[in-house]
């Protein structure tokens, strides 16, 4: 609960709810949904801000971990705030569709959590700053067994973790 | 959480012994006899009858029934028997000693009579003794066997009984009498709650052994069926536990930061786990002592390594790269080295697990947006697909390396998991029924 507790910000109240049920569950619910970010969105060192305006997320083309240029703009957004905020360390999540098996999958998406752990670091954000996970093929947002499903789930989802909270 | 009834020596719930009777006839001879060769080419079932067993005495009464059925239900679910009902046969079996009419079971055209009887001993135990006999060279196969368990395992009792019989008649072990260690899902597709279950092979006794707080993955069984390894985010990251069957207690194998391990399966000794280690976003296969903790590097590359899998003479190992670029089946010696590619067809391969028999190794293949549980020969040669779906993974094999187990999903936002198993000939495909949804089926050894 504890570590539930930490990494709230982003994922707000449906996300506490998936822990409070879970129990140990830790901020590996996967669950990088997004709800009610915490901050007002029009300030700009709020979590909510960095969720909606710079935006938490990247995807990637299949069985691909290479960035796209889309994602890298979003990274550049992503490793500015970082910069100065300095409070947050983050938590970046990598996720597959279900094309592909278990065991697959899992290091597919850890691929794609260190593609991004490694792109903000090269734009000056503290390695010490980042953790990576990955729930491969096991947490989809979209349930669909479609293109416009799989490309969605193909992603990497950036936490925050307000360290002076 | 409940306690484990079945593995693990010295169980208090369930002890059997196996009591070799005295033959009560002598070798006939003569005859060819009774023997069903387990070969691609069978398709013809065997016919046998099995009367319900003998009550000797009023408290046997109550599994006289159930004992034959449920061994008609095991010898059938292979696929290579066939019982002729009951309401069929002219002869009944009205004393264990008495001389077969093998005239009246021939005339019914069954070539296998599986005569048993049951007794209700002191302490909630009974024992239940049976033959086998070859209707047409009008003999007995083997001797007469006894076991005695505790009456409320009268079903591990008859799992035994058809696995004498099974392997009486083919020549090979059975596998009734084993157990499956499984994934159990509940909720919707996004949000899946997961927990270990373990149940008998044919889906009764589910006993769960972890609670859903935590996501979990893929149980082994150890070879000797005590003991399983799996995957769990219950720190958040997939890490690998070691538990114990009987207890359910468990422990964690190994916690470095920053990385994540997944995909253990142990070694055949039982004193070692190969697994996938993922460090900076490369994952590659470790093998570890389970006894000193100590761990060995075995594959060194930028690709994807995972699946590891050992050959049952343990030199080798088989495991899933995409060093060529996509998916591909790989086998290189246990202590590491060069691996050399075994798979060659069109697709992805993954999941490989060698045969308990050391002759093949099955695996998930993805191929034109199909999924499909195949077997191939250990050098790749004599791939065959044995199922199609939208999603089959993950084959495990019966402890005889006849039968293969496997989870398929179905598509689309209300898509659930089942269970489902194979002969590894491609027939005789069928569910295994769970209470709700269920993934990554692991087969235990068989029981002792």
């Amino acid at each position: 609960m504890r570590r539930c507790a930490r990494w709230f910000i982003l994922t707000g109240i449906l996300f506490l709810a998936a822990c409070s049920e879970t129990g140990t569950g830790g901020f590996g619910s996967g669950s990088s949904f997004g709800t009610d970010p915490a901050g007002a969105i029009g300030d700009p060192t709020s979590p909510a801000y960095f969720q909606s305006a710079i935006g938490d997320r990247v995807v990637f083309e299949i069985d691909q971990s290479s960035l796209t240029e889309a994602g890298r703009v979003v990274l550049d957004g992503q490793a500015d705030w970082l910069l100065e905020n300095g409070d947050y360390s983050i938590l970046v999540e990598g996720h597959a569709d279900e094309q592909g098996t278990r065991a697959y999958n899992l290091a597919l998406g850890a691929r794609r959590a260190n593609a991004v752990r490694e792109y903000l670091s090269a734009r000056g954000v503290a390695g010490s700053r980042i953790q990576t996970v990955s729930f491969g093929k096991e947490r989809p947002i979209e349930l669909c067994s479609r293109e416009s499903c799989y490309s969605v789930n193909r992603r990497a989802v950036t936490l925050l973790d307000n360290l002076g909270s | 959480m409940k306690m484990m009834r079945y593995f693990g020596k010295g169980t208090l719930l369930f002890r059997l012994v196996l009591l070799i009777q005295l033959a009560f006839f002598a070798t006939l001879g003569a005859a060819a006899p009774l023997r069903l060769e387990i070969t691609e080419g069978v398709v013809e079932p065997l016919a046998f009858a099995a009367p319900a067993f003998i009550a000797e005495n009023a408290g046997g009464a109550e599994y006289a029934s159930q004992l034959a059925e449920l061994v008609v239900q095991d010898l059938t679910s292979s696929g290579l028997f066939r019982a002729i009902p009951s309401r069929a046969h002219i002869s009944k079996i009205t004393s264990f000693s008495s001389p077969v009419q093998f005239s009246d079971w021939a005339a019914i055209n069954a070539q296998a009579l599986i005569a048993g009887a049951v007794t209700a001993e002191a302490g909630g135990q009974i024992t239940v003794k049976f033959r086998v006999y070859d209707v047409f060279a009008g003999q007995e196969m083997g001797q007469g066997l006894q076991f005695t368990g505790r009456a409320d395992g009268w079903r591990r009792i008859a799992h035994k009984v058809a696995d004498v019989v099974y392997s009486r008649i083919t020549g090979e072990t059975g596998y009734f009498d084993s157990r499956v260690v499984f994934v159990s899902e509940t909720g919707r597709k996004g949000s899946r709650k997961k927990r270990l279950a373990v149940m008998d092979y044919d889906g009764e006794n589910v006993q769960y052994l972890t609670d859903s707080s935590a996501l979990v993955l893929a149980p082994r069984f150890s070879p000797s069926g005590d003991k399983l390894l799996y995957t769990s985010y219950e720190s958040g990251f997939p890490r690998i536990y070691l538990m114990d069957v009987g207890s359910a207690r468990r422990r964690v194998l190994q916690n470095s930061n920053g990385t994540m391990s997944f995909a253990p399966r142990f070694s055949p000794d039982g004193n070692s786990v190969v697994y996938s280690l993922e460090k900076g976003g490369n994952t590659d296969i470790y093998i570890m002592s389970l006894s000193s903790g100590k761990q060995r590097r075995l594959t060194n590359s930028p690709a994807i390594e995972t699946a590891p899998s050992f050959s049952p003479d343990g030199t080798q190992v088989v495991f899933e790269s995409d060093r060529s670029g996509d998916p591909q089946l790989y086998v290189m010696p246990a202590r590491g080295g060069s691996a050399k590619r075994v798979s060659f067809g069109n697709g992805r391969y993954g999941t490989p697990v060698w045969s308990p028999r050391g002759d093949m190794i099955a695996f998930t293949k993805q191929s034109k947006g199909r999924f499909h549980i195949g077997v191939m020969r250990v050098d790749g040669s004599q791939e065959r697909l044995l199922t199609a779906s939208f999603l089959d993974e993950g084959p495990s094999w019966s402890p005889n390396g006849r039968v293969i187990m496997f989870a398929r999903e179905t598509q689309g936002a209300n898509g659930a998991s089942s269970l489902y198993s194979v002969d590894v000939s491609g027939r005789n495909l069928k569910p295994v029924r769970t209470p709700d949804g269920a993934s990554d089926p692991a087969w235990s050894p068989l029981g002792g």
